[in-house]
């Protein structure tokens, strides 16, 4: 579950993930893309009631299965055998994007290929000749819902940074973005760019500006802390 | 008399046509119609326009229309999936046509080609190359771009259980793309696990009145992609 390299510093997977449901607020309905996003469920403080979307066709999206329990006609937008909980929804797309599209969900978690420090998410595609390209539900998320959360690797597997000055792949949507979760840090979008708001335990101001391919502001609670 | 019912798949598909548009309900394997789509292979009709969310798994059910070479062109929003093989060869050899369009717009394409609708706007895809030589307009300050509505000669579909008019319930997120494909089809034909008598089903839980279903087909015990898939089995 830890794939924390050992002597890199920062958050594993599931520390980002809990450092993100932070941010989720009591009394929301919340999509959560496919992937790292999916965890972040796992982690929302007690106390707080959430309602999750899969825009596959349910609102109140519960955990996977105990075994024995699997449906295979009760999956989420990942095509992953999940449950439904008590007050769940069914209904199909047009109303399920008339959720999203129609700005009634709250809060969406996303990854992405590359954040640009103005907003610019593209979570899509590399463009590259002879990828096949698959959009999915993501262009109407970013669209519709009014808080776009990124929760992402601050690098490649490359060691490439992912937020930069402008994405070189195509967008997913343009000024979208608010606020990114890395394994190195918080970053909000400002009008003036990436703000770091929070650093990992032992990681530095600069050792994010040397991995970010943008230039970083220094966020006011960061240089209080 | 009002009679929608068909004795087998195969007669419920027997005049589906070459070159013809069907929509095929499901997302990934919940709600796919495994059994008609098997008897289109079956029937063999070609140069299909298929309208999908994505373009099956393994070598059954949409997977195996397309590796039969009776799809000239995919219409969906995500074409890849973990097993799906079969639509990647051909769209690299360039023998199958593409397009793509995001999951919200294909639904509303959809919902828009069923209720008379001949286009409409929406933000999705503004900045991005899918909105590249489509109109766009203002609203209130924000851009839109036009999309079309999407229409069908035939929609194949799956429910869990339909009234003798063809008034339709379906199982969980198995409804998915299926209610609004029913609408936008010329002749919606429908598998489902059980037919039942006229007043049987409360009309307070319907939810695809059966104006917009045209043909009925039993099929009790459908099979399940993911176990087909397990077992590597291929069709025909």
């Amino acid at each position: 579950m830890n794939q924390q390299t050992e002597n890199r510093p920062g958050w594993s997977r599931d520390e980002m993930a809990q450092r993100a449901a932070l941010d989720i607020p009591d009394s929301t309905y919340v999509n959560l893309g496919i992937g790292m996003p999916e965890l972040v469920a796992k982690y929302v403080p007690a106390g707080r009631e959430v309602i999750y979307h899969t825009e596959n066709g349910l609102l109140g999206m519960g955990p996977a299965p105990a075994a024995g329990q699997e449906d295979p006609e009760l999956i989420n937008a990942g095509k992953r055998q999940i449950t439904a909980v008590p007050g769940a929804a069914y209904f199909h797309h047009a109303d399920s994007f008339t959720m999203i599209r129609g700005h009634h969900i709250d809060i969406c978690v996303l990854g992405a290929m590359q954040v640009a420090e103005n907003g610019d998410l593209a979570n899509w595609s590399t463009g590259a000749p002879g990828a096949i390209p698959a959009v999915g539900g993501a262009m109407d998320l970013v669209a519709g819902v009014e808080t776009i959360y990124v929760i992402t690797q601050h690098c490649t597997r490359d060691g490439e940074p992912k937020l930069i000055e402008s994405c070189t792949y195509p967008l997913t949507g343009p000024g979208v973005v608010n606020r990114v979760y890395t394994d190195l840090a918080v970053i909000d979008i400002t009008p003036k760019g990436f703000e770091v708001i929070e650093l990992a335990p032992g990681v530095s101001f600069d050792y994010v500006q040397e991995r970010t391919g943008a230039k970083l502001i220094s966020g006011q609670l960061l240089a209080s802390a | 008399m009002i009679n929608k019912q068909f004795g087998s798949t195969a007669d419920a598909v027997a005049d589906i046509f070459d070159g013809a548009t069907v929509m095929v309900g499901g997302f990934g394997e919940a709600g796919s119609p495994i059994e008609l789509i098997h008897a289109l292979i079956d029937q063999g009709a070609k140069n299909l326009t298929v309208v999908n969310n994505n373009t099956g798994s393994g070598h059954v059910g949409l997977a195996a229309l397309i590796e039969n070479r009776q799809v000239g062109k995919m219409i969906c929003s995500f074409p890849r999936t973990a097993n799906s093989k079969v639509f990647p060869e051909l769209y690299r050899a360039g023998e199958i046509e593409l397009e793509l369009v995001p999951q919200g717009t294909l639904a509303e394409r959809i919902r828009a080609g069923g209720a008379g609708i001949p286009a409409f706007y929406t933000a999705t895809t503004v900045g991005t190359p899918l909105a590249e030589g489509k109109e766009t307009r203002v609203f209130d300050g924000r851009e839109y771009v036009m999309e079309p509505g999407l229409k069908a000669d035939f929609a194949l579909i799956k429910c869990k259980k339909a009234d003798h008019y063809g008034n339709l319930i379906y199982n969980k997120t198995a409804r998915n793309f299926s209610p609004i494909m029913a609408t936008a089809a010329k002749t919606t034909i429908v598998q489902t696990q059980q037919v039942v008598q006229a007043g049987d089903i409360d009309p307070e839980v319907i939810v695809t009145p059966g104006i917009f279903v045209h043909r009925l087909v039993e099929v009790p015990d459908p099979a399940h992609e993911s176990v087909l898939v397990a077992a590597e089995r291929s069709y025909p």
